[in-house]
């Protein structure tokens, strides 16, 4: 374990930044959390978490695909892509850095999604352990232990110090760069923040949360029950749920006419919105009951069923604190169970 | 006063006059509230609530609502009063399906205030006196009223009920609030500085159109933005402006109905302050055409639906200062 003294955290950001661009939270206008690009005097920021996750890294909310030329009977086929730069973000929570192995099976199966993968190749992830959970945190639920984050490299901050571990290649190689700031160190202040970590996140709300009722469950069953009705009845088919969720993955891909030849690109889309899918038949979930069922459904159910079982959410909270209307997966799985009792 | 309004429910079930309530739904916290339709008394003794978190304006939930058999009763705040009014104005609720019972409110508490002042973990508040306690994982905080509150309230237009069909306490006032100041500072900017203002609040937006879908003047059937045949339809917009263009648009759209019920500023999980938007019309309305408000009745004639020789002439922006 490398041990960096806190009053040179700067000077490590800066040595980054120095050959490749740095990304950490740092607090918006707004008084939130984003991941926004670190310059000289940008401070981090420790609170738990950002309000836009960090899968925008990887799979923007809107990027041009390719671009063609039509000139007489022939298409000229353009790659449009720009991003071929290394980059490196800091601070990613755990809940986070799993959320990249749930995009990695959709994306890095095949076919490869290449502008995903190309992005992932360019990224060194430096992951941030928790000290302090919020209240709307269920990591645990999914098997993740926030005190002992995945990700190219794991840190802990405490008092007076940053630790480091690193857990890859990539890791190692960027540690490896700042190696003059880095003393080697013991590891008893991470354990024991570890320990301390692990008091608060038993005593969290949603400690006990589990996932029991929907392993190896019958779809139908969870599909056909009649709970959906209440559930979705205020739910104002937004989106806000899916945009903020680091494990929402829906796309569209469209094509745009600039006059000057086509322009097709890839957008976020959401399975709560009347144009999902929609296809020359139109849309063919009708009714916002049944968009609201497929967000969950996907997460809870389908996902697991084609993904040895890992489940499609990663307990972040961020559909908990964002919902207009506080409806959410935790209230989702909870009505769900309580039914059978 | 939940109490009470849940007793008022249970009688008006029982009694035959409604066969639904709409209202407000407990959650895991103690703050996550959701609308919710009950349809018998034990689903009101189970899970109805009213408390200084109640914040969603039920109003636009009535556009379907109303649609269906039968007659919902309905709980309306004050700002919400105005809200269902002008949806009466619009012909977009079927009033006779309708029983609305107004509700006094003395603010709802807005979570973000407390997070800005670094609370988190929040597992319990109490009210004591002018003070909310709040109970996290971490420890106590004890906090003034006034800073829990959300903007809207500390800056309420009006605690007068303008519809019911019948009251729960007694009625309010319209205020002289302080809603203007903001939109006053914004227009002592210079043009530049204005436009650095909202190309940065704008800049955080992630398009989830919570601000939209939650408005209740915002009630087409299918948003143009939606519609892949409008041939504006908005996905993904070409470059920052153009997402910028789609809130100026949508303000455009609900001037002059917009009743500053402040919900579309409430959803936004960017905290865009889109009231100042919507305020800086209602300001202008105002000035040009006579105190004007949305929703106060159901007859008067809107000031930008009519013409009469006294309006301003499109030259009062150049008198005004604008040179853009
Ligand atoms: S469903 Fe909600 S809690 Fe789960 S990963 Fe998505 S935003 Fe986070
Ligand atoms: S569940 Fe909530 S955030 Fe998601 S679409 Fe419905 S109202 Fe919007
Ligand atoms: S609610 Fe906020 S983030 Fe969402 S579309 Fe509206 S302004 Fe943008
Ligand atoms: S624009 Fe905002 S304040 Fe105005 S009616 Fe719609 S939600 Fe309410």
């Amino acid at each position: 374990m490398k041990k960096l003294s806190l009053a040179n955290l700067d000077a490590f950001f800066a040595k980054i930044a120095d050959k490749q661009a740095l990304y950490m939270p740092i607090e918006n206008k707004a008084g939130q959390l984003q991941f926004q690009r670190w310059t000289e005097g940008a401070k981090l920021s420790v609170g738990c978490n950002t309000v836009r996750s960090a899968k925008d890294f990887f799979f923007p909310q809107t990027e041009n695909l390719v671009d063609f030329k039509v000139k007489g009977k022939e298409i000229e086929i353009i790659d449009s892509r720009t991003e071929k730069e290394d980059f490196v973000i800091f601070g990613v929570r755990a809940c986070d850095v799993r959320s990249f192995a749930i995009l990695d099976k959709v994306f890095l199966s095949n076919p490869v999604d290449t502008y995903y993968k190309s992005r992932r190749e360019h990224g060194t992830i430096i992951s941030l352990a928790c000290t302090h959970p919020e209240e709307t945190c269920f990591c645990r639920t999914f098997g993740i232990d926030a005190t002992q984050p995945e990700g190219d490299v794991a840190s802990w901050i405490t008092e007076d110090a940053v630790y480091f571990q690193p857990q890859s290649d990539k890791g190692q190689k960027l540690l490896e760069k700042c190696g003059a700031l880095l003393e080697e160190a013991d590891e008893s202040p991470v354990l024991r923040q570890k320990q301390q970590t692990k008091t608060y996140l038993d005593k969290l709300p949603l400690a006990t949360l589990s996932t029991k009722h929907f392993e190896n469950k019958d779809q139908l069953e969870v599909f056909n029950s009649e709970k959906w009705a209440e559930l979705s009845e205020a739910c104002l088919g937004c989106g806000t749920c899916t945009f903020v969720c680091p494990t929402c993955q829906c796309y569209d891909i469209r094509d745009f006419d600039t006059g000057k030849g086509i322009k097709r690109f890839r957008c976020w889309d959401s399975c709560m919105y009347s144009d999902f899918t929609k296809m020359a038949g139109g849309q063919p979930r009708l009714t916002q009951l049944e968009r609201f069922r497929q967000r969950f459904m996907h997460k809870l159910v389908y996902f697991p069923i084609n993904n040895d079982g890992e489940f499609g959410c990663v307990g972040c909270g961020r559909c908990l604190k964002k919902c207009p209307i506080s409806m959410n997966i935790v209230k989702v799985m909870k009505t769900l169970e309580g039914e059978e009792k | 006063m939940q109490r009470i309004m849940a007793e008022k429910a249970k009688e008006l079930l029982q009694n035959g006059t409604v066969n639904r309530v709409l209202g407000w739904k407990k959650g895991e916290f103690v703050y996550d509230i959701t609308p919710a339709v009950f349809n018998n008394t034990e689903e009101i003794d189970a899970e109805f609530v009213y408390d200084d978190f109640c914040a969603n304006n039920l109003s636009k939930y009535l556009i379907k609502e109303s649609r269906k058999e039968g007659k919902v009763l309905v709980f309306l705040k004050p700002c919400d009063t105005y809200s269902f009014n002008q949806l009466l104005k619009e012909h977009r609720i079927w009033r006779d399906h309708v029983y609305a019972v107004g509700i006094p409110c003395d603010g709802k508490i807005d979570l973000d205030c407390l997070k800005k002042q670094d609370i988190q973990g929040i597992v319990g508040i109490e009210t004591q006196n002018d003070n909310f306690i709040i109970h996290t994982l971490y420890g106590d905080h004890t906090i003034a009223k006034e800073d829990a509150l959300a903007e809207r309230c500390l800056n309420c237009k009006s605690k007068k009920h303008v519809i019911y069909d019948e009251l729960i306490g007694r009625d309010g006032e319209v205020l002289d609030s302080h809603r203007f100041d903001m939109v006053e500072k914004i227009e002592a900017m210079t043009p530049d500085e204005r436009f650095a203002f909202w190309r940065g609040e704008f800049s955080r937006c992630i398009r989830c159109n919570a601000c939209r879908n939650v408005c209740p003047a915002c009630s087409c059937e299918n948003c143009v933005f939606d519609n892949p045949k409008s041939g504006i339809a908005n996905k993904a917009a070409a470059d920052s402006f153009e997402e910028n263009m789609f809130h100026i648009i949508r303000a455009f759209h609900v001037a002059g109905r917009c009743t500053d019920c402040g919900e579309c500023s409430r959803v936004c999980p960017q905290n865009i302050p889109l009231h100042l938007l919507n305020r800086k019309f209602i300001k202008d309305i105002n000035e040009f055409y006579g105190t004007y408000q949305a929703g106060e009745d159901t007859e008067s004639r809107a000031p930008l639906n009519i013409y009469n020789t006294e309006d301003v002439e499109p030259s009062i922006v150049y008198k005004k200062g604008g040179n853009h």
